[in-house]
This record gives C-alpha cells, sequence and structure tokens, in this order.
C-alpha cells in the first residue's frame, strides 16, 4: 500500500499558479474554486485518495505556502522533520 | 485526514529563515522558488543568524522583506560591490547577492566581474529569465536571438541588437572564481540539483574558498505571456539549449568538498 500522505496549503500564500498541480505524481491537486484567499487567489486543495507525502508539490511551490505530511508506519524509524 | 497532521509525521514544512511575508512576486514566478531553496540551504547550515544578504534593483528589490537574516539594499547593479566592502569588514557573516539579468549583467556587468576577479569571498544567485521583469519585460543581455520582448517587438535581432551574454561560461574564465555553475528551476529533478549548488556555493563561502556563483534559469511568467506550467516548458525547450546547465568553473579545492 502506498504511503498515506496529506498536505495543507496556507491561504496566505498560495496564489494558485497551479505548478503544483501540474508536478503532482498522482495527480491529487486542483484548485478550490469555491473558495478565494485574502488576495484572490483560488486556493489549491486535495481532491482525491492517492496523496503518498512525497512533498513533490512543496518542492516546486514558489511561495513555500504548502506543508507536507507522510504517515510513520510502526517499522519505519520517524524522520527529522523540515531537513 | 486531521489525524494525519501531527508533528512526527511532517515531511516538508516552510523554512524558518522566511519571514511570514507573501511575497509580491507574480503568481508562479520561480524567483520564489530560487527564495525557497535558499532559505532551506540557510536552514540546513544554520547560517541565518550570520548571513547578510544584498537585494538587487529588479522584481526582487524586496528580498529583504522575505529572509529572517539581516539585509541591505544595492543601488542597480551594484550588490557585489556592496557585498565586497559587507564581507572584508566582517569576514566571518555570509554575504550573498541576489540579482537579475539586468541588474547583474547589463548595468552591473563592471561590478560582477570585477568582484569574480578579485575573487572576493561572496556568493552571487544570478536569476536569468532572459528580460527584465519588473520594468515591464523589456530586453536584458540575456534575451534569446529572435526572443520578443517590449523593446523587440519584432525579436531580437542580433544584428543590430548584438548577441545575448552567457555570463556563467564568462566568469568561470576569471582565476579569483572558485565555484560558477548554472542550474535551472523547471521541474522537480533540476530544482533539487539547484538546491545542492545553493548549498555547495555557501560552503564554498563559509571555508573561504573564493567567489561563488549559481546561476538559476528561471520564468516570467506575466512578461512571457504564458501561464506558470507554459513558462517551464518554454524555459527547457529555448532557453537552456542556449543557456547549457553545468559546472562552469570548480576550483580544485571545491572540487574537494565532500558535502
Ligand atoms: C539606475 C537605474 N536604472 C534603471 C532602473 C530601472 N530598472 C528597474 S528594474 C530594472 C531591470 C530589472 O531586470 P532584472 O535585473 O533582469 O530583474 P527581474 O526584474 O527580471 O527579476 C531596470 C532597468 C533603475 N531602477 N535604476
Ligand atoms: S504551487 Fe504553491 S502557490 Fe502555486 S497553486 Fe500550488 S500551493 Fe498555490
Ligand atoms: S514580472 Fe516576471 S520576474 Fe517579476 S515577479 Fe512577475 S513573473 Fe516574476
Amino acid at each position: 500500500m502506498p504511503a498515506k500522505g496529506w498536505i495543507q496549503v496556507n491561504d496566505l500564500y498560495c496564489k494558485g499558479c497551479e505548478l503544483c498541480v501540474a508536478a503532482c505524481p498522482p495527480k491529487v491537486l486542483a484548485l478550490n474554486m469555491e473558495r478565494l484567499t485574502p488576495k484572490g487567489y483560488h486556493p489549491v486543495h486535495i481532491v482525491k485518495d492517492g496523496c503518498t507525502g512525497c512533498a513533490i508539490c512543496a518542492l516546486v511551490c514558489p511561495d513555500a505556502a504548502i506543508t507536507v505530511y507522510r504517515e510513520v508506519t510502526k517499522a519505519a524509524v520517524p524522520v527529522a522533520a523540515g531537513g | 485526514m486531521a489525524t494525519l497532521m501531527v508533528p512526527e509525521n511532517l515531511v516538508y514544512e516552510r523554512p524558518r529563515s522566511f519571514t511570514d511575508a507573501p511575497t509580491h512576486y507574480c503568481p508562479g514566478c520561480t524567483h520564489g522558488v530560487a527564495h525557497r531553496l535558499i532559505a532551506e540551504v540557510l536552514d540546513e547550515m544554520g547560517l541565518a543568524e550570520r548571513t547578510i544578504g544584498v537585494a538587487p534593483v529588479g522584481c526582487a528589490v524586496f528580498a529583504y522583506n522575505y529572509f529572517d537574516t539581516d539585509f541591505v539594499e544595492a543601488a542597480h547593479g551594484r550588490a557585489p560591490a556592496m557585498a565586497t566592502g559587507i564581507k572584508r569588514v566582517l569576514p566571518d557573516s555570509i554575504v550573498f547577492t541576489y540579482q537579475g539579468d539586468g541588474d547583474l549583467a547589463s548595468i552591473g556587468m563592471g561590478e560582477i566581474v570585477h568582484a569574480a576577479a578579485r575573487g572576493e569571498n561572496i556568493t552571487v544567485f544570478f536569476i536569468n529569465n532572459a528580460n527584465y521583469g519588473m520594468t515591464g519585460g523589456q530586453m536584458a543581455p540575456t534575451t534569446l536571438p529572435g526572443m520578443k520582448t517590449t523593446s523587440s517587438p519584432d525579436g531580437r535581432d542580433v544584428e543590430t541588437q548584438g548577441y545575448p551574454i552567457r555570463m556563467a561560461e564568462m566568469l568561470a574564465t576569471l582565476d579569483g572564481a572558485a565555484y560558477v555553475v548554472r542550474r535551472s528551476l523547471h521541474d522537480p529533478a533540476n530544482i533539487r540539483k539547484a538546491k545542492k549548488a545553493i548549498r555547495i556555493a555557501f560552503e564554498v563561502q563559509d571555508r573561504k574558498l573564493g567567489f561563488s556563483m549559481v546561476e538559476l534559469l528561471s520564468t516570467c511568467p506575466s512578461n512571457w505571456n504564458l501561464s506558470p506550467v507554459e513558462s517551464l516548458k518554454w524555459l527547457e525547450e529555448h532557453m537552456i539549449p542556449f543557456f547549457p546547465l553545468g559546472d562552469y568553473k570548480v576550483a580544485p579545492a571545491v572540487a574537494e568538498l565532500k558535502i
């Protein structure tokens, strides 16, 4: 089973540029057309299952808007957060 | 999914060397990626406390608002001269400039060439987006032959407007330069390579090995009149053939670094 991940997108920073949408390997991201950020952008959100917590979205995000989580399996030793 | 959002599951978070300020860059502009990589490396090396950035004139003019380090603002093109002075007075600080191609390769050509020739122990991040972003997309010394800009509306004509300048290759010829490379910000693999180069450049300075410059090919979606995603493709297809990625100068002492 692929690792289970989740992202949190900060409305203060996301500009709806869609670079993360294009880069996400399992293609689980899309702009949220129902919401606007304080700056007036549609922010990104997860729209389906399949996020693995690979952090490629965060790697391409020009606005450091994304925080990435990945479920630590019992066997794995937790890695230090944030590099 | 809220259960996943616990500290022990954290894989990536906004770098600590950033302030909380959102940037003024256009959506999808890779200036932001360059900023983020620099901040991540400052975090990893624990350098923020003794780092002094030098901001340029250009879209990155407000860089001092985004890094949680000391910062000064230089006159247009003069960042390497200012960095020289700061580094000589405070030799144990880490001093970097962050400059666009108009700032570095046009009005500031003299400063950068001589800083490299003197082997100043500073680090330069050179953002090459093939135009003057801030002022509305005019032709820069890096504008590609035939490329349309607001001041070359029929495309850059090399007969009358000259040829683009490859800064990394040019500075690599100078004996004072210790580490001069070109990387690109257009996809995850290249972003990782760019970060590695930024790390090496700071290591070079920290070990007093001499002048370091990382040229980063970067997008300007607003002035290229492309979407952010299309801009990445345009960069890959048009800029990389003209500005090949690679290591142009790696002094022997730098080659020995184990990082
Ligand atoms: C002495 C002086 N000359 C000209 C200008 C106008 N000017 C502002 S930014 C800029 C060029 C910016 O282009 P670049 O360095 O490529 O950075 P970018 O905006 O693309 O990141 C120019 C010519 C100025 N501010 N000061
Ligand atoms: S890359 Fe960043 S700024 Fe762009 S849409 Fe994704 S989260 Fe938002
Ligand atoms: S004008 Fe171009 S370089 Fe400047 S912030 Fe916008 S996209 Fe980036």
